[in-house]
């Protein structure tokens, strides 16, 4: 266990490294993005004189190094700075709410689609080639190929103007958890039948790559029933990539549904980091950026330290 | 489906206004109205909006589109506002005077208006107003508008006195922008962060890009508005989304109805459409300082090439009416009504690149969703009508972001739209004078600008008609700006929700004030 | 439409699916020789399923203009035209005939789509399994950077790409591909780390096999299977990811049909009922399944399982 213990220190130090490195990479990329935050919220109606005394006021017409060390001592010591748009707010107010929200709508969807593949997954490898697994997979498949939109429009067609669930998954403070779980239940279902194929796949994958080998032929002789073999025996050896593509998919449902939240008006950090891209709102994208970031790193940990634990061969590198 | 048209925009009783509240429903007999259920007071009106931005602010100064333009008109009163006939009315102020020169305006504010914190709107608290849009520091798009103003005055608590560095007539137009809100202010200063306003409803909550509420203003002063309990705006970008809001009830009313689909929506049950016909237009401004758009015959041609009734039917779905290569909108008081209207002619097109020496011409045209929805098939349809023509559109996507600051007025051809402005002179001086900063074409012409400043100060009406109707004709004609198509405001309601007679055309919603005119059955 | 008839629709689609794919294989075995014969002949139902439908859609793609009636970006009727003689499946929603578009979209997505992937496998599998072979500062040094690189949100580093460097073709193309090298190289070095403690590769290094050969000759094959089941996923994630970006205003250049920009035009439609955008989705997700399909069977061939 010492070994995962220095590995954890380890991956949470380089962890750290990653977040310096985004954060100098996103600023760059801010930076190299036509027009300034001046021009972009201006809009049609900059002039060049507005535009000037925008910048002046906001310290943007200061050099690149100057403006990413401000921030960067700043953050440093806890203070993401305050939004370019609103100076009264914080960008750390600004985002409390909407990284809850977030973290919600991916639980709740992962709560939903994790369990799913994995026995999807674990029952189309027992029943493999049988009508059971080509009928998942063309399902999974064609829940996959259409774009999230597309899902999200049909589910409401189907369930959200029946009035069965409510197309709009705004969540006002202080509503009961039932509520709210029944309020944002289209999305997370969107978001479940757009990630659930993808471990589904992998996990039956992975299962049945393990199959031939000479272990489980033993197992088999030896009398363990089918499902037995596999829960017992291929499972356990399938798990580094199975918790690697969890992982993925995870970090997909917290960073990556920007578009789930504008079809159901959902106030998460996608749609706010995309909004602030475009208004070149630098210390709001660094702040979303970087929990993003911070999220992708944990859960990949995660997964490598599951991965070490399954395989003894990686916890005893000769 | 019931289409409800908004009426000319008059100019009526401008130069001497008076409270003109209610003046309408006093012209009109009441025999010729059909009848209508007086207004309820009650409900909480939920507005599903296709605007918002987690960037939205308070400040009036930035405010850019139509979430913080209703919240605007919750929580504020201006000066003056233009009324649903298009006439102008008298806001915070009473009444107004100009000196026989238009370029001195007196402002008498209007008793009893009070602000949110229980305080009354003085004089002082009107000149900080729009002097926080003044000045070296400010930061406000309103800047170029209210540029002309050299100096602000008051004269007690009730009177507040606007030099301008010229004559304009139509300077208490200016006064109903959006950007300009009365707002409290102590030591000379306004804090435009605060919230506060003199409007029909006062601020309960705001969750920027998400939704903002309102309660109603108890002691509002005008008598026979504000109808609705409270107010909530929702920012729904995604047009599907906004329709499902509001066909699942979860939404009263929403703007920017996606008019692809409109006539799927019309059908809709508890579902009725409100189009209005204003200002709006789209327009393709070409850079008339660029080759090959510096030679008139060039524009002429690319003007012919645009199938403009196809543009109407497909881009708009028949909801908007075909435009004439000028600004000024059929409801505006000087439109030029014998103007030949301008149609598809790939012959004329052919006609004009041989006058210009050339066979053939191969253009880009550079548009976004950003420039207005559907700008990308428009010119793609352009494209198509173009070739007909022997014109060859390459038609460029850009992205949205970045689209006002890099596309636009940067490239030589590009797609843009125009809420339109409820005067000619408003219009023509903010997009088309010489040197103006918003001129998208570079377009300068002598005969023109002499003409704008001519009729800016001119009294008589008559002749101010005809100077603006030559007008029209030069930018048509010699305009380096394609204008194929005006387009309604399209928004759509429930059942519940009962509108006045006439619906404001200059902006969507009423003019932004449904939130006052407006009420449940 | 009652659940019994959508049934029997179903029903009849997949016994009409099953049918056609029991011809093509027939006609395929009675085509091949020697070794491809056998595999052939044993190939289930499904895979030939989809050997067909890749067959069609490559035919498709290759004959475009000759089959589509109209032009790729002719306006040739009003907007959203019902389906008839003249347009099979009506028109979209500028009047254009979509039967053409999505048979011009065949050749436009198919080629981008696999264009994408196939830079991203090459790029992600060759880095990925590189890593894991030398280990070290080198597999730190590389997945450190893969990591920074993952922890941007794709949609987000996409946006942020394109906005930069403009939207043609190749550069959606490129930064597709660089988006999608980034997690393949993550699967491919998962995978070929629990291979590279393996005895044989031991074995292999001792006899002082090392770099590309050890790569390409010990590792790869045995890291071959989850990586075309990756493959196969991939390949659709680029329709998706054209189909989101084109949400966000960016995409491909019109006049261009492809069918992820098709669906995004198209998708309001949906909520009223109207079936015209589940066309180029269900395009999208025929080939998906198909694809899918074939790499299924390879799965289970590679895999040597006997049953």
């Amino acid at each position: 266990m010492r070994q995962i213990a220095v590995m954890v220190g380890q991956r949470l130090a380089l962890g750290l490294l990653t977040l310096l490195a985004i954060s100098i990479l996103i600023f760059g990329a801010t930076e190299l993005l036509p027009g300034d935050f001046a021009e972009a919220v201006l809009g049609q109606s900059a002039t060049p004189e507005t535009v000037a005394a925008i910048r002046r006021q906001l310290g943007l017409d200061q050099p690149f190094w100057v403006r990413y060390w401000a921030w960067l001592s700043g953050a440093l010591q806890g203070d993401f700075g305050a939004s370019l748009a609103n100076p009264d707010r914080r960008v750390a107010d600004m985002i409390g709410v909407r990284f809850g929200n977030t973290l919600f709508l991916a639980g709740y969807a992962a709560a939903m689609a994790v369990p799913l593949a994995l026995g999807l997954g674990i029952l189309a490898a027992l029943w493999r080639n049988s009508v059971f697994d080509r009928g998942v997979n063309a399902g999974a498949l064609t829940a996959i190929s259409f774009p999230e939109f597309f899902v999200a429009y049909v589910l409401i067609l189907w369930l959200g103007q029946s009035g069965w669930f409510p197309t709009m998954a705004r969540v006002p403070a202080g509503v009961e958890m039932s509520e709210r779980l029944w309020r944002t239940f289209l999305p997370a279902l969107t978001l479940t039948l757009v990630v659930t194929a993808h471990m589904m796949r992998m996990t039956r994958a992975a299962i049945i790559n393990l199959l031939a080998s000479p272990y489980i032929e033993m197992a088999r002789l030896k009398g363990v029933s089918p499902l037995g073999v596999i829960t017992r025996h291929a499972l356990p050896n399938a798990i580094a990539p199975i918790a690697n593509v969890v992982a993925i998919n995870m970090a997909y449902l917290i960073t990556g549904v920007v578009v789930v939240e504008v079809v159901f008006v959902y106030p998460g950090l996608g749609q706010l980091i995309v909004d602030s891209v475009s208004r070149r709102d630098i210390a709001v994208v660094q702040a979303v950026a970087l929990i993003f970031a911070a999220a992708y790193v944990l859960l990949n940990l995660a997964a490598d330290v599951v991965s070490t634990l399954s395989n003894p061969r990686l916890l005893h590198p000769r | 489906m019931s289409s409800l048209i908004g009426k000319g925009l008059s100019r009526r009783g401008l130069l001497q206004g008076a409270s003109a509240l209610g003046a309408s429903a006093l012209i009109l007999p009441a025999g010729l109205r059909p009848a209508r259920a007086t207004p309820q007071r009650g409900g909480t009106l939920r507005l599903g909006l296709g605007h918002g931005s987690t960037s939205d602010g308070l400040d009036p100064a930035l405010w850019d589109q139509v979430f913080v333009q209703m919240l605007g008109a919750c929580l504020h009163n201006y000066l003056t506002v233009v009324a649903a006939d298009g006439t102008l009315e008298a806001e915070v102020a009473e009444s107004w005077e100009a000196s026989a020169d238009a370029a001195t305006w007196t402002f008498k504010l209007r008793d009893g208006v009070r602000f949110h914190d229980g305080a009354r709107v003085t004089a002082a608290d009107v000149a900080a107003s729009i002097n926080h849009h003044r000045g070296e520091d400010s930061e406000s798009a309103a800047k170029p508008i209210i540029a002309p103003i050299v100096e602000i005055t008051t004269d007690g608590d009730d009177v507040v006195i606007f030099r301008l560095e010229a004559g304009n007539a139509d300077f208490p137009f200016i006064m109903s922008d959006y950007h300009l809100p009365i707002l409290p202010a102590a030591d000379g200063r306004v804090n435009p962060d605060a919230g506060i306003g003199c409007g029909p409803y006062t601020l309960q909550t705001f969750d920027p890009g998400v939704e903002a509420t309102f309660a109603r203003f108890d002691d509002y002063w005008k008598d026979g508005h504000a109808h609705f309990d409270a107010i909530a705006l929702y920012a729904i970008i995604d047009a599907a989304a906004r329709q499902n809001a509001l066909m699942s009830g979860e939404v009263d009313v929403i703007d920017r109805v996606s008019l692809n689909t409109v006539h799927l929506l019309e059908r809709a049950p508890g579902v009725k459409l409100i189009s209005v016909p204003g200002t709006q237009h789209y327009v393709f401004p070409m850079d008339s300082r660029a080759d090959p758009f510096t030679d008139n015959n060039i524009r002429l041609a690319m003007k012919y090439a645009f199938d403009r009734e196809e543009l109407v039917r497909t881009i708009l779905n028949g909801y908007g009416v075909v435009g004439n290569d000028h600004p000024i909108g059929r409801s505006n008081r000087f439109h030029a009504d014998d103007l030949e209207q301008r149609m598809y002619d790939p012959d004329r097109a052919r006609f004009h690149l041989r006058e210009a020496g050339v066979d053939t011409l191969r253009v880009q045209l550079s548009a976004a969703e950003a420039a207005f929805n559907g700008a990308v098939d428009a010119a793609v349809l352009v494209s198509e009508s173009a070739a007909r023509a022997g014109i060859t559109v390459d038609v460029v996507r850009e992205p949205n972001d970045g689209y006002w600051s890099n596309v636009w007025m940067q490239k030589p051809f590009v797609a843009s739209y125009w809420g339109g402005r409820p005067t000619e002179d408003w219009m023509f001086s903010t997009g088309y004078a010489s040197g103006a900063t918003w001129n998208e074409t570079f377009w300068e012409h002598e005969r023109f600008n002499e003409m704008l400043l001519q009729a800016r100060s001119e009294l008589d009406e008559a002749l101010r008609a005809e100077m603006y109707a030559e007008m029209q004709a030069i930018v048509r004609d010699e305009g380096a700006t394609v204008i194929p198509v005006f387009a309604n405001y399209v928004m759509a309601a429930s059942d519940r929700v009962m509108t006045p007679e006439v619906i404001g055309a200059n902006t969507t919603l009423d003019g932004f004030r449904a939130i006052e005119r407006w009420w449940f059955a | 439409m009652g659940v019994a008839t959508l049934l029997a629709v179903m029903a009849g689609v997949v016994l009409g699916g099953a049918a056609a794919a029991w011809l093509f294989r027939a006609a395929l075995v009675a085509l091949s020789r020697g070794a491809l014969r056998r595999s052939l002949r044993g190939a289930p139902l499904t895979a030939c399923f989809g050997m067909l439908v890749i067959a069609l859609y490559l035919g498709v793609a290759i004959l475009a203009p000759l089959l589509a009636p109209y032009g790729e970006r002719a306006v040739v009727t009003v907007q959203f035209a019902p389906w008839s003689a003249d347009h099979w499946l009506g028109s979209d929603h500028l009047g254009r005939d979509m039967a053409s578009r999505l048979i011009y979209g065949a050749r436009n997505t198919v080629g981008i789509a696999l264009a994408t992937t196939a830079l991203a496998f090459m790029v992600g599998t060759t880095l990925g399994l590189w890593a894991a072979v030398v280990g070290g500062w080198l597999d730190g040094a590389l997945s450190r950077a893969v990591d920074v690189l993952m922890a941007i949100p794709s949609l987000i580093f996409a946006l942020l790409l394109l906005t930069i460097f403009g939207t043609s073709i190749l550069t959606l193309v490129l930064v597709i591909a660089a988006v999608d090298a980034t997690r393949v190289y993550r699967i491919a070095r998962a995978v070929a780390q629990g291979i590279v403690v393996m005895d044989y590769i031991e074995a292999a290094r001792l006899r002082g096999e090392g770099g590309a050969r050890l790569i390409f000759r010990e590792v790869l094959p045995n890291a071959a299977a989850p990586l075309v089941a990756e493959f196969g996923l991939r390949f659709c994630f680029v329709f998706l990811a054209i189909s989101a970006l084109s949400f966000l205003g960016l995409g491909i250049q019109p006049p261009t049909a492809d069918w992820g920009s098709m669906v995004r035009e198209n998708a309001t439609l949906i909520t009223f009922g109207d079936v015209t955008p589940l066309l180029p989705a269900g395009a999208i997700a025929l080939l998906t399944v198909a694809v899918n399909f074939v790499v299924d069977w390879q799965l289970h061939r590679a895999s040597g399982l006997r049953e």
